[in-house]
């Protein structure tokens, strides 16, 4: 074995290694758009979709009814009263409902806010469809302010016969400081 | 490269510089070695002390000594310097000094980089360290640093902790690609893969996964930096992002990290049994195999550590099957050790004493794994002392067990004494009884329900809570011992020849001892009987 082989092939080794090491940083960062697709496709962690446009007019399924509870929570540290205006509904599959949550900012400072949806069952989240939603931007009231807040929702007529309950739950949080901070 | 260079200047050859800059400069892989095992033993005493704060305050319920805040710097302080610190920097030791002497190599094939990659690790540690003396204390969040209660609720010096684990990682990244470099580069003629070692090869396997979830860690740590200075929000739900996908990620590294810990241990063992019991290793391939599958594996489980986060049923299946297939692979081995065993001609030297000590302790700790792999009983046992008593089994009788087995396996070769085997069947027992006594009693308060990662409990568990306590100081002192026993073995003792142990196999028994500073350098021609010990 000659030096300058195998100095060769030790740095074609190296130089190869590296290339994992540099690949799989990046894999690590490729994991957070993964994650999040794997979530929207699957309807996985009760994650909602985005603003829903309906193809065609969904046939009511008259039939059936539906139980949707709606929670409301506030993170750790959100000062905003955060209520939903009604606890529960019945509706029918393919109908097009409306209800409202309603906030008010007891601080003394102008607050913004970002409201994060979960659905349980999991299995449910992507037969949930939100045509309108308070939680698609952010909100922001001023100090002592306060409103009612849309929510438009469809559930889908293809909704899994034994689902018969889904719970929707909004996470409220504080984001003023972060986007501040940008 | 410079160890191949360093053939055509004789005066190279006369053996090490003189005084503390011969360690500074040093790129000869028998010093780095010995760094890095000194190094690990530090740091071991170091995360030690912080465990027996935990187990002191442990001791009864109630608050005695430390207050919650401080303790949870403790039990963050202990697992990060431990996996990093200890466990994970002796092996690199042992693979410096023993990977170029048992495949017939001059030196590491980077010794340069090799030289910067130990030199890396005390500043890392130490600015890691000095996080306890910043205001605000050290992290506390425990050595899994779960975002966002890193990110958000974390102190001021997560800041210091991410940077000590970029470090820590560049030094890792950098140490396996020197291992892999010299393995697939610098072998002796005749040395063909499936003749090396077992301790080669599971360094081969252990240094591929080094490279491939290190990075992994680099990014996840990066992403916590940026969330908390740069206003992204990768694991903030408020801004977009999810607390679960740091879990993921972070488990994606985090599994194939426990086995980073283990397979080099696996390695070790193989080698001293077969010594021991006289007779060669049984089924060489399947190890190979089993370690190559092991190694596999450990990319597709790491959900099994959040079952209780909200997975789908498939999930849980999926993760739940998929880790109890690592039984397969794990028992093929403890099978072959036991086989190495059957009808040998065995002896019981301290090294083997801690290598059948390490067979039947991690083989416990494995079937503790199982029960947790079982996804519904795992909502019981999840974040329960249970959990600490299996990782602990297979980390402390597993791969520390291993470690120390190994020191008194090549010692007589590193220093060309024998160490005090009196002394050494004293350290070993202290240690056998030390940790039982610590670890066993953990398994029943954890299946009764004590939380892990809490500085009082409910009264119940007092008794085992104090059993617990006494095995920890037990296990913990007798350490003094060990380094008693190294200190004297390495400034006297019985002259060891150049095999050593009766039973020995392998080129590094074909040199004499205390190994001369440059060993092969010409190649030696490896026998083909000579094959794997």
């Amino acid at each position: 074995m000659s030096n300058h082989n195998s100095q060769q092939a030790t740095t074609t080794t190296a130089i190869k290694l590296v290339a994992v090491v540099v690949g799989m940083f990046g894999f690590g960062f490729a994991l957070v758009p993964l994650y999040d697709l794997i979530c929207d496709v699957t309807g996985l962690n009760g994650k909602t979709g985005e603003q829903y446009t309906q193809a065609s007019e969904q046939v009511v399924d008259e039939a059936r009814v539906v139980k949707i509870q709606f929670l409301a929570n506030n993170n750790a540290g959100m000062s905003w009263e955060f209520r939903p205006v009604v606890r529960t509904m019945e509706v029918r599959p393919g109908e097009l409902n409306e209800t409202n949550f309603f906030v008010s900012n007891p601080s003394k400072n102008a607050i913004t806010a970002q409201a994060v949806p979960s659905v349980t069952p999991f299995r449910a989240a992507q037969y949930l469809h939100k045509t309108e939603c308070f939680c698609f931007e952010r909100q922001e009231l001023q100090a002592g302010e306060s409103m009612d807040m849309p929510l438009r929702f469809i559930i889908d007529a293809s909704l899994p016969i034994e689902v018969t309950t889904l719970t929707l739950s909004y996470t409220i949080f504080d984001i003023t400081d972060q986007l501040a901070a940008n | 490269m410079s160890a191949v260079i360093e053939q055509h200047h004789d005066d190279h050859h006369h053996g090490p510089a003189k005084g503390l800059m011969r360690w500074v400069f040093t790129t000869n892989h028998k010093d780095i070695g010995t760094l890095y095992l000194w190094f690990s033993f530090a740091m071991f005493l170091l995360g030690g002390s912080f465990a027996l704060v935990i187990r002191a305050e442990l001791f009864q319920p109630g608050l005695q000594i430390v207050q919650p805040e401080f303790f949870n710097q403790m039990t963050t302080m202990h697992g990060l310097i431990m996996v990093f610190g200890a466990v994970m920097p002796a092996f690199v030791g042992l693979a410096n000094w023993l990977v170029p002497m048992m495949i017939g190599a001059p030196d590491m094939a980077l010794p340069r980089m090799n030289n910067y990659s130990f030199w890396i690790l005390p500043f890392a540690f130490t600015m890691l360290a000095s996080t306890l003396f910043m205001e605000g204390g050290a992290p506390n969040f425990g050595w899994t640093f779960y975002a966002p209660l890193s990110t958000e609720f974390g102190p001021p010096s997560t800041t210091f902790f991410i940077f000590a684990v970029h470090l820590m990682g560049i030094s890792s990244i950098m140490g396996s690609i020197n291992v892999v470099v010299t393995i697939l580069n610098l072998r002796a003629p005749g040395m063909t893969l499936m003749k090396m070692p077992l301790f080669v090869w599971t360094w081969l396997i252990t240094a591929y996964l080094l490279i491939a979830v290190m990075p992994v860690l680099a990014g996840v740590v990066t992403m916590m930096l940026m969330d908390i200075h740069f206003g992204t929000a990768f694991f903030n739900a408020g801004g977009g992002g999810d607390p679960v996908l740091f879990q993921h990620v972070f488990w994606f590294f985090g599994h194939p990290e426990v086995y980073i810990m283990i397979l080099p241990a696996f390695g070790v063992v193989s080698a001293i049994i077969p010594t021991f019991a006289r007779k060669r290793l049984f089924g060489y391939a399947s190890m190979v195999y089993a370690t190559a599958s092991i190694a596999f594996l450990s990319f597709i489980v790491w959900a099994h550590h959040m079952f209780t986060v909200g997975m789908p049923l498939a999930g849980e299946l999926y993760f739940m099957y998929a880790t109890m297939l690592i039984a397969v692979p794990t028992g093929v081995k403890v099978f072959n050790w036991v086989a190495t065993m059957w009808q040998g001609s065995m002896t019981f030297e301290t090294p083997m004493l801690f290598a059948i000590a390490f067979v039947v302790l991690f083989t416990i700790g494995g079937l503790s794994g199982l029960m947790l792999a079982i996804a519904p009983a795992d909502f019981q046992y999840h974040d329960t002392y249970f959990v600490v008593a299996h990782f602990h089994y297979v980390l402390v009788p597993g791969s520390v067990f291993s470690i120390m087995a190994a020191v008194y396996y090549w010692i007589p070769k590193w220093t060309g004494n024998m160490y005090d085997e009196k002394l050494g069947k004293v350290h070993f027992w202290l240690s056998f009884v030390g940790i039982n006594v610590l670890f066993f009693p953990q398994h029943f308060i954890g299946l009764a329900g004590m939380p892990r990662r809490v500085p009082d409990y409910a009264l119940q568990f007092a008794d085992y809570n104090m059993i617990s306590t006494a095995g920890a100081f037990l296990f913990g002192f007798s350490q003094l011992l060990f380094m008693f026993i190294v200190v004297k073995c390495v400034f006297g003792g019985k002259k060891a020849t150049a095999q050593v142990w009766e039973g020995a196999h392998g080129l590094e028994w074909t040199i004499p001892s205390p190994a001369p500073y440059h060993t092969f350098t010409t190649p030696p021609k490896v026998d083909m009987s000579e094959a794997h010990g």
